[in-house]
């Protein structure tokens, strides 16, 4: 193979765009849906491989590869450029987003089997724009292309939640989504400006040569690695811009594991590995960074184990995974939080499919409908429960080690409160998603449907039963299998080898002895405390409750975040709406209608003069002529 | 008699005409106006032409007259048109042109 890894990145690139061409303009194959939905994962399948091909390609390289192109051209080189940037990071992003891409693809052929033949076609259009939006992202050499994609993976956020638009709820969270992500993008496009004007370049490689040569002064700095961390607190759901995550559940499932799982939201954590050089030289804007991170993370684990659907407490944990990588990210090991972002993708995109294929044999996204699954859906609750452990950080499963080293580099930062955040939050992780599993898929049933075929309504879901829960056909059931399989190779391979896969210099980092005790003991710990609550009914489930009641019940709000949001919408932006409107409607509309009146009275007078009779006319003619001449003879 | 006589008589003959020209309500009365108007003209014309001893104000004169009887046979037959189509030769019931 003689292409280099940028023609290959690139390649990757521009395959899901020119599948998104195809689709869009060609409008019978779109509407035909299922030969639309074959094209789009070919397209997906050979991104993959151009993605793996680029990986190996890079692997020993230390220089970054760039392909660039210009696009605004200025005297003094080009002001942007648009192309690819080949690195450790995007190359592992880049497998990582065309990887899930398309096994979410594959799944959804299964999982969206009902659709009509447009919809699928339609989805299959978006899950395109959106790989090609997120590798644009990911492979971005500069800030203006970064924010492009940044932009059109939100746009791909909002068509793939509002999916089903019919839904009230459904368009409802993905304008949700929309507005909330972009109150931070809002800050993101004026830390890029200010950056621009502090620096002169959008450019990453000449921003970093910048930085590491001290040449970029710091006073002022902070405010500008502050708008963009903004940027990445809405995309990467952290409080209080965490929002829009949960109701973004209304979508399709396996959008939930492609997009708010495993690649668009974590594109703000990759925006912070990506600069990290920049906040490196504002420790402070760092500080809330790490803050910010680890009570997100407690909090969203508080909040999932008091919720009662499925998507939902999968949604938490992400926000809270979130906040871990962020926390990390914060202390100044970006690379430990980059880890957890690439385990995370694997295990929660598996644990979204795994969910999804419960949905789609229940019929219904609440735990109570649901429960002696493991008989009846084995695989499912094998690949589920792997992806479980994984979140759960149990040696030889994929977040082992990425979360103990999320533990060990916030202490190393010396951060000692998010650290016990952190600490009470894993425990809490590994408590709720055993919560799931033991609810799901062990424990009595509950409902009807898995027991024997009874059709009736499904609960706020497009979805229909196919009579008694059953484990999903095989092309939902490989992507699963693939993932797990991934998750237990990362886990296994890295439980071995305890080194980071990127960034050597991490290396110096000594945990201390008592880290990965503590680790696994409170992942173990959460465990045992499910099995006894759920599984042996050792402690009563309603005990539990009621000694956190205060706790539980604002968890139940979701701690009055959202009504926080709707306070101030209701009392600062309607307000002012109204005032402004006010304004428009009386002052600035009534001075416009005066003059246009006035002009309007001017007229109607004026035209009086006009009699139409050929006399008034002779009588001005000699009128005036008469003034002329007394006018002339004044001054001859 | 000097010239400021025949200067004087046909500023009050064309100031008739003028007057007849704004008040008449009868569109013949209109265009005898307006031939009073054009032979005060005339008259200024000639007189100047005798006082100045130079012949060509009385040729223009002359085509000024055979101008005005073309001019006068084509206003009568817009009357006559007039009358045909609007029944009226009213100059105050023609105001088609009303803004």
């Amino acid at each position: 193979m003689s292409a280099g890894p940028d023609i290959l990145a690139l390649t990757a690139l521009l395959l899901p765009a020119a599948v998104f061409l195809l689709l869009a303009i060609v409008a019978p194959l779109r509407r035909s849906g299922r030969p639309a939905a074959l094209i789009s994962i070919l397209g997906a399948f050979a991104a993959l491989v151009a993605a793996i091909l680029a990986w190996r390609g890079f692997h020993g390289m230390t220089e970054p590869l760039r392909c660039l192109w210009t696009w605004l051209p200025a005297d003094q080189g080009p002001l942007a450029t648009v192309g690819v940037l080949v690195d450790e990071k995007s190359t592992l992003m880049l497998l990582l987003v065309t990887l899930v891409a398309l096994l979410v693809q594959v799944y959804s052929l299964g999982y969206l089997s009902d659709e009509p033949k447009p919809a699928l076609g339609r989805y299959y259009l978006y899950q395109s724009l959106f790989a090609f939006s997120m590798l644009g992202l990911v492979l971005a050499p500069n800030f203006v292309q970064l924010f492009i994609c940044w932009e059109l993976v939100g746009l791909c956020s909002y068509l793939l939640i509002g999916f089903w638009y019919q839904k009230p709820s459904a368009a409802r969270a993905a304008v949700k989504a929309f507005w909330t992500t972009k109150l931070g993008d809002v800050g993101l496009l004026i830390g890029i400006v200010l950056l621009w004007r502090h620096t002169g370049t959008f450019d990453f490689g000449e921003l970093q040569t910048m930085a590491t040569g001290g040449q970029i002064a710091t006073a002022g700095l902070g405010v500008m690695t502050f708008c963009i961390y903004l940027g990445a607190m809405g995309k990467s759901a952290q409080f209080p811009l965490h929002i829009w995550l949960p109701d973004a559940m209304e979508g399709p499932t396996p959008v939930s594991a492609l997009i708010h799982a495993a690649t668009m939201v974590t594109a703000g954590v990759y925006l912070l590995t990506r600069t990290a050089f920049l906040f490196a030289l504002t420790p402070d804007v760092l500080q809330i960074v790490a803050w910010v991170g680890a009570f997100t993370a407690l909090m969203a684990a508080v909040l999932a184990c008091v919720q009662s659907d499925i998507k939902r407490v999968l949604a938490f944990s992400t926000v809270s995974q979130l906040g871990y990588m962020m926390t990390a990210i914060g202390a100044g090991f970006a690379s430990a939080g980059f880890f957890h972002l690439l385990t995370h993708g694997v295990f929660k995109a598996l644990l979204f499919l795994g969910a999804g294929a419960v949905i789609h044999a229940v019929g219904s996204n609440d735990l109570s409908h649901m429960g002696g699954l493991a008989k009846r859906m084995p695989q499912t609750a094998i690949v589920f429960i792997i992806g479980t452990l994984s979140l759960a950080g149990v040696p030889l499963f994929a977040g082992f080690l990425s979360k103990e080293e999320i533990l060990g580099s916030v202490w190393a930062g010396g951060l000692v409160v998010p650290f016990v955040m952190l600490a009470v939050a894993a425990f809490l992780t590994a408590f709720y998603m055993f919560r799931v599993v033991i609810l799901a898929f062990y424990g009595p049933s509950e409902n009807p449907r898995s027991e024997h075929s009874a059709p009736s309504a499904s609960s706020g879901s497009a979805l229909q039963s196919h009579g008694p829960a059953h484990d999903a056909p095989a092309v939902m059931t490989l992507p699963l299998w693939v993932l797990a399989l991934l998750a237990m190779t990362i886990g296994v391979y890295f439980t071995w080898h305890r080194e980071l896969p990127i960034d050597a210099a991490h290396a110096e980092l000594a945990s201390p002895a008592w880290l990965t005790p503590l680790a696994v003991g409170l992942g173990l710990g959460g465990i045992l405390l499910a099995w006894l609550t759920y599984q042996r009914r050792a402690i009563s489930a309603d005990a539990l409750a009621s000694a956190f009641g205060p706790v539980r019940a604002a968890a139940l709000r979701g701690f009055w975040v959202d009504d926080v949001f709707m306070v101030g919408y209701r009392f600062g932006v309607l307000a002012f709406a109204r005032v402004v409107g006010w304004t428009d409607r009386y002052l600035v509309d009534g001075l416009v209608n005066v003059v246009s009146a006035w002009t309007v009275m001017a007229g109607e007078r004026l035209r009086q003069v006009q009699t139409g009779r050929v006399q008034d006319y002779v009588f001005g003619v000699a009128v005036g002529v008469l003034v002329v001449l007394w006018w002339l003879g004044g001054t001859l | 008699m000097g010239l400021q006589a025949y200067l004087i008589l046909a500023a009050v003959i064309f100031s008739i005409g003028l007057f007849g020209v704004i008040t008449r309500r009868n569109t013949v009365g209109i265009l005898l106006g307006v031939e009073l108007m054009l032979n005060a003209v005339n008259i200024n014309l000639v007189a100047f032409s005798r006082f100045n001893a130079d012949v060509s104000g009385m040729v223009l004169t002359v085509f000024a007259i055979c101008i005005t009887v073309a001019e006068i046979s084509i206003g009568l037959a817009l009357v006559i048109l007039l009358f045909r189509t609007r029944r009226t030769a009213l100059a105050d019931h023609i105001d088609w042109l009303k803004g």
